[in-house]
């Protein structure tokens, strides 16, 4: 499947990354080879085998539902970029 | 401490040096200075480290030393090592090689320096890496390439190449790396020394900032298998904080490490020895190969059909998983926040395009396409259901075989900027070490001799789950029958040279990076 601009703007608006044409046009390319590298999937008919998602095929481990971690708050907020009084600062969103 | 044991102690395995200090031939303080005296000298020449800090490590010496003193040291008290930048270290610099974390220091401790810390290990610093572990060569990294120390135009490999590096060149006894399509073995072996890449869920991947959570391992990187077996000691073990940690009895990977290996079958798959690798690297595995058969190993001819595809399932299920994990970079509780933003939604975009690089925003990119709308199945999906296959492979191989054995990368270490501007060709390079990855097996790279130009090769070495013990066992007899392990580069020799004899106070503070306290 060809890899055109438009998909990577698409995609680095998904991904919240700001892209400026010389940018995407730099991406486009080198991501058109890769995916034509990714495309060799397409090739093996896979239908009837099941997805693997984890290595190993684990069954993730359950625990009672408590709260474990004690409260950090200062400790983690001591490398924020902006806080005060606890909470953490951006632009505003709601006018 | 005499002047002879402190101008080899460099050289020395973990069980001589635990020897040194428990028999008080040397301190603990005295050990670590002449590592931070060589890291002084040779990693402006390599850049190895990230951050350094005499202050600290030497707070952390002195601490083992009043656990010798007070008769409560244990087997690795007292020795000194280097974690990879992507392992948490409380109030040290975290930067994971990125500009995003470049002032991140960190508020915990990963569970693997957790572990060291209960055994009084002394931390030497954090070693360089590629950008989020992203990254075959250590070129990615915000803080600059790391060069290889058996030839300064060349790549150490990566990720973890600053950990190599740092071991090859002696600036440290042992490191930590991870590994999530071969980022300790790669490195491991461009840099002629031994790493490994224990089964998926045998280290808590707690505090080690995550890249692809299905296929990140963190591991050991040292200079011999007898050193593995003992830091694999000290990380393994079950965490709770990681949901894929594995619940299972702790055991002594060094137990078997004298068990005779005649008898052993070896399997080659053909695809490993194919027209791909390069003339020096199979001369070289094949000789390491014809050591084993005299060691009394058999060798099955043996085929894992799908190891083609492994590279574009990487590249897709790697990416996806990447683009989930790194989306908690978004300037808001920690790390980089661009300068000058108008609304949130500019300030994520400006944060992430200012606060990655390139290969990073790559993957994150692939990764959002192939998860995206209308392109899921034909991308995410097929790649999970081709992973099957590929562990599929490895569960046939071993019914005919005890361990795999190959080449673990198809060259030597390549040039600075040989590949950096052509993605393809660097994710080529990694056609041997991904599959135990996806596979969730464990793997090892130890030294098997040089290729042309005098740079290092590595032999793999894949085991069946759990197998670590066994695996260290066959790595630690061809390293009784071989000294290509205790090889040491000479541009380094010739730099350290120039280290003065002296010890250094352990009041001399400062470090060489910007590391705090």
């Amino acid at each position: 499947m060809p890899v055109f601009l438009s998909d990577i703007k698409r995609v680095a608006e998904l991904a919240r990354i700001e892209i400026d044409d010389r940018e995407a046009a730099a991406m486009l390319d080198h991501l058109a080879g890769i995916f034509s590298l990714i495309e060799q999937m397409q090739a093996v008919d896979a239908s009837g085998i099941q997805p693997m998602a984890h290595a190993r095929d684990m069954v993730a481990r359950l625990r009672d539902d408590i709260a474990t971690e004690p409260d950090q708050r200062t400790l983690f907020q001591t490398v924020a970029p902006q806080v005060e009084a606890g909470l953490y600062l951006v632009p505003k969103v709601i006018e | 401490m005499q002047s002879s044991a402190s101008s080899r102690v460099h050289e020395l395995g973990l069980r001589q040096l635990s020897g040194l200090l428990h028999a008080k031939k040397i301190s603990c303080i005295e050990l670590t200075s002449e590592f931070l005296n060589r890291i002084k000298t040779l990693n402006p020449r390599y850049n190895a480290f990230i951050t350094v800090d005499h202050k600290a490590s030497l707070v952390q010496a002195a601490e083992a030393d009043a656990l010798f003193a007070s008769g409560r040291a244990q087997m690795l008290t007292g020795i000194p090592l280097a974690q990879k930048d992507i392992f948490c270290t409380q109030g040290w610099l975290t930067t994971c090689g990125s500009k995003m974390l470049a002032n991140f220091v960190s508020p915990y401790d990963a569970h693997v320096v957790e572990r060291f810390k209960q055994l009084g290990m002394v931390s030497l610093g954090k070693t360089n890496m590629d950008e989020f572990a992203m990254g075959s060569s250590n070129e990615t990294s915000f803080f600059g390439a790391v060069k290889n120390p058996w030839d300064a135009a060349y790549v150490p490999g990566g990720s973890s190449g600053g950990s190599a590096c740092a071991v090859a060149a002696r600036m440290c006894p042992a490191a930590t790396g991870t590994d999530t399509g071969g980022s300790i073995r790669q490195p491991a072996a461009l840099c002629g020394i031994s790493g490994l890449k224990p089964t998926y869920g045998v280290v808590s991947r707690y505090g080690m900032i995550a890249f692809a959570s299905s296929l990140d391992q963190g591991g050991p990187m040292a200079k011999s298998a007898d050193d593995l077996a003992l830091l694999l000691n000290a990380m393994a073990g079950f965490d709770a904080r990681d949901s894929t940690s594995i619940e299972r009895p702790a055991e002594d990977y060094a137990r078997d490490l004298n068990q005779p290996i005649a008898g052993l079958r070896i399997g080659l798959p053909r695809e490993y020895f194919s027209d791909g690798v390069d003339a020096d690297v199979a001369r070289a595995i094949d000789l390491a190969i014809a050591e084993y058969r005299k060691l009394g190993c058999e060798t099955v001819d043996l085929s894992l059909p799908n190891t083609k595809l492994s590279i574009p399932v990487y590249y897709v299920l790697a990416p996806a998983e990447a683009s989930s994990n790194l989306s908690r970079f978004d300037g808001v509780r920690y790390g980089y926040r661009a300068p000058q933003y108008g609304n949130l939604d500019d300030m994520y975009r400006k944060t992430r395009a200012q606060g990655f690089g390139a290969e990073v925003k790559r993957r994150i990119l692939i990764g959002a396409y192939v998860l995206s709308h209308g392109y899921y199945d034909a991308y995410y999906f097929q790649a999970q259901k081709l992973r099957r296959l590929i562990a599929q492979d490895f569960a046939d191989a071993f019914q005919k075989c005890d361990v795999i054995m190959g080449p673990t990368t198809p060259s030597t270490a390549f040039r600075l900027g040989e590949k950096s501007g052509d993605p393809v060709q660097m994710y080529l390079s990694d056609i041997y070490t991904i599959a135990a990855n996806l596979a969730g097996l464990p793997g090892m790279s130890i030294p098997a001799g040089f290729g042309d130009g005098g740079r290092p090769v590595g032999l793999q070495i894949i085991g069946d789950y759990f197998s670590e013990a066994k695996m260290l066992d066959v790595a630690h007899q061809y390293q009784q029958a071989t000294d290509w392990h205790l090889r040491v580069p000479e541009d380094s020799v010739a730099l350290a040279s120039k280290i003065p004899p002296n010890i250094p106070s352990p009041q001399a503070g400062g470090g060489l990076g910007w590391g705090r306290l």
